[in-house]
């Protein structure tokens, strides 16, 4: 049996540990290129959202490879993303493929079918070892997200440009060999002193800007070309909303992002009061909590349709009143070229720079905010 | 008081039972009219550019009752089935008209919440505990208000079953009248799947019905199979479909070819419709398998009367050339 599984930011990771521990054989799909998104756009409807796309060209270039088992991940609703598997398994049974496809059903909704669904992967395996098997991968892929965390926030400060991302490379690489508990624990640790070694210059002032919206368009940098790196070399400090553990923890502390999904809620609920699927009240309460925590502009990046992220993009210009904070949205599908992110991206930095420069002449020379961002982070982190 | 209901979206579902309902709470009611020119360019102005083309008509409804009624009745319909969903659009909707309302000077918004995702009878409490707090009406009167508009709701929905259509009982636009209709042996039978609010919206579907109707259509439509039936019928995938108006859809394509009750399918879908993209590829494979064509016909804000005409035209020439063609080798 061999088990495939689509890519997702750096989730295949987890995956290749995860899928170690349980002795499972794991082909991982070729990375995400254009020709993947090209094989995927072909076979899906028109106006699916991006990330389906994606999929099933992973899917499809994974079968190439000789996958005979697909899996993927499902959810109730009302999002598309929780119906994606079937639909896949469809278009690509169309295309003449033979494989058994495996739908992981969130663990909350059900507990017993989350168990048989590893178990039929992993014949013999035991709850007590699922367990200790999810809880040693997860807590590695904690470990990835702190790193990239990290770096978005170090390469607005880098003195050479490209040196944050060569040590982030050189920090996965010193994660991926870690398997025991203490040795993820020293991994983590090490890696991230890596990242924090970058030659910084922490004088420079820097714009502080938040990236929310669909989490897999923030999740993929394929998808959003690379957009968090686009913006660090021009010297911007970020944070963004959605992470990969975040994203898959049955709790709701979102432990990497810092502000657990009840805040989140709270903070939304005079805009959007109900839950809408997908991230839409996430989006629209991180907004609204990075506004209030000073933030010089928002980016919403979404895929084209996503109905979510579209409610609320429909309420953000009531929040960007109110609030008066700056908010780009981006909407992605397989017809965005990287020039044109690039250019609404460079006007949008450079409105935030005009605009914290009248915010400081209005207010005189050393405000709160200016103080609050030259020496926003590595004390806070 | 007089409440305003947009004549949008899920008015063309609910219609009896939300008028006799607020009705019987003693309250006026007045619907927009008929979805017009500048209703529409209203929407699409304001709307959010990705969203799809009912949900712009919404707003353009909402603007158009500005002035003439004292509150909105724009209800979050979270769910009407267990364990189901709506479409996550009803379920921000009134956030969303929220969002605009002071910018356009909306009247106030009744939004109460109905969701029976939990429990079947949830609903029936979440209107009268609306019906309390918004309107101070006693328990036994909201009770009485429910019951009369259910028995409308249900009475609408038995008519339909009937073979009535709704726009027999819904107030037509002249327009959108059959003027003229084949006789029956030169008739064919073409479902037409979609969502209610695109496809009895004369103006965002250029008259879809009529038009059909006229050109020899024998038209058969979801509404006329009863909803337990429907849902029935859809449960033939791996995984239950979450969207209880994409369920109805599903089951009427399966319901219709598993009985051969259609020689032809055009499906209406809203250009950017999140649930129809997913279903669509299920339902053209289900046309696939039973050979019965099938035609999907995406409507947006831009979409010509020319281009649908000559579309739905040579669809039903292709459906009478195949009939006669078969009757030829009978």
């Amino acid at each position: 049996m061999k088990v495939s599984c689509p890519h997702m930011g750096h989730l295949h990771w987890m995956l290749d540990d995860l899928f170690e521990r349980l002795g499972v054989d794991y082909v991982k799909p070729p990375p995400t290129t254009t020709k993947t998104l090209t094989i995927g756009a072909k076979h899906s409807p028109e106006f699916a959202c991006l990330p389906l796309k994606i999929n099933v060209g992973n899917f499809v270039e994974a079968l190439e490879l000789g996958a005979d088992t697909l899996i993927m991940a499902g959810g109730h609703g009302p999002c598309r993303f929780g119906y994606y598997g079937i639909v896949e398994e469809r278009i690509l049974r169309d295309l003449g493929y033979d494989f058994k496809f495996i739908m992981l059903e969130p663990f909350d909704d059900g507990k017993w079918a989350f168990y048989k669904t590893f178990e039929s992967l992993s014949p013999g395996l035991s709850i007590r070892k699922l367990w200790k098997t999810l809880k040693a991968s997860f807590s590695k892929g904690r470990a990835f997200d702190e790193i990239y965390k990290r770096s978005l926030q170090v390469r607005a400060y880098e003195v050479n440009r490209g040196d944050t991302t060569r040590a982030l490379k050189e920090a996965e690489q010193v994660l991926v060999p870690a398997y025991t508990p203490e040795e993820i624990e020293e991994g983590a640790r090490e890696s991230l002193a890596i990242i924090d070694a970058v030659d910084q210059d922490l004088d420079r002032e820097v714009l502080k800007v938040g990236i929310v919206g669909e989490f897999f368009l923030l999740l993929e940098p394929f998808s959003n070309f690379g957009l968090e790196e686009i913006l660090g070399h021009m010297g911007v400090y970020i944070e963004r909303s959605v992470w990969v553990t975040d994203w898959i923890a049955p709790n709701r502390d979102n432990k990497i992002y810092g502000f657990p999904k009840q805040l989140v809620e709270e903070k939304a609920a005079p805009y959007l009061s109900h839950n809408v699927g997908g991230e839409g009240r996430e989006t629209i309460g991180s907004i609204v909590l990075m506004a209030e925590r000073g933030f010089d502009g928002i980016i919403q990046l979404l895929p084209f349709g996503c109905m979510p992220e579209n409610i609320a993009t429909s309420i953000i210009p009531k929040v960007q009143r109110e609030h008066d904070i700056p908010v780009l949205t981006l909407a992605f599908d397989e017809q965005t070229g990287r020039a044109g992110l690039v250019t609404r991206v460079e006007a949008f930095v450079d409105l935030l720079v005009a605009r914290r420069g009248s915010k400081l002449a209005l207010a005189g020379a050393a405000t709160a905010t200016d103080a609050a961002t030259k020496q926003p982070s590595l004390s806070k982190l | 008081m007089r409440v305003g209901i947009p004549r949008s979206l899920l008015y063309y579902k609910y219609l009896p039972f939300w008028k006799i309902f607020l009705a019987e709470l003693g309250l006026e009611v007045e619907t927009s009219p008929l979805t017009n020119k500048q209703i529409l360019s209203w929407g699409v102005e304001v709307a959010e550019n990705e969203l799809c083309v009912p949900v712009k008509a919404f707003y353009g409804h909402c603007m158009a009752l500005r002035g003439k009624v004292d509150a909105l009745f724009v209800p979050r319909v979270v769910s009407v089935e267990e364990r189901e969903y709506t479409c996550p659009k009803f379920l921000g909707l009134p956030d969303m008209v929220a969002a605009v309302a002071d910018q356009l000077e909306l009247p106030p918004l009744l939004t109460p919440k109905l969701n029976q995702r939990e429990k079947p009878s949830e609903f029936k409490w979440q209107l009268i505990n609306f019906a309390r707090e918004e309107f101070g009406v006693g328990i036994m009167d909201a009770v009485a208000a429910l019951e009369t508009a259910r028995l409308a709701q249900s009475r609408y929905q038995e008519s339909l079953v009937n073979g009535h259509k709704p726009l027999d009982m819904l107030p037509a636009s002249r327009l959108n009248r059959t003027r003229w209709k084949a006789p029956k042996d030169k008739r064919k039978r073409i479902g037409l799947l979609g969502h209610p609010y695109n496809i009895y919206d004369g103006y965002i579907t250029q008259n879809l019905v009529a038009r059909l109707e006229e050109m020899g259509a024998e038209l058969v439509v979801p509404e006329m199979t009863d909803h337990h039936v429907l849902m029935q019928a859809a449960t033939d995938v791996p995984k239950q479909l979450y969207w209880t108006y994409e369920k109805e859809i599903m089951g009427a394509i399966n319901h219709w070819t598993g009985n051969n009750l259609v020689d032809g399918v055009i499906y209406v879908l809203a250009f950017a419709c999140g649930p129809d993209s997913l279903v669509q590829v299920l339902i053209e494979h289900r046309a696939r398998m039973h050979k019965v064509p099938l035609m999907s016909l995406t409507i947006d804000e831009h979409s010509g009367e020319a281009g649908l005409v000559t579309r739905i035209e040579a669809f039903t020439d292709m459906l009478m050339r195949k009939k006669t063609k078969a009757e030829a080798v009978a």
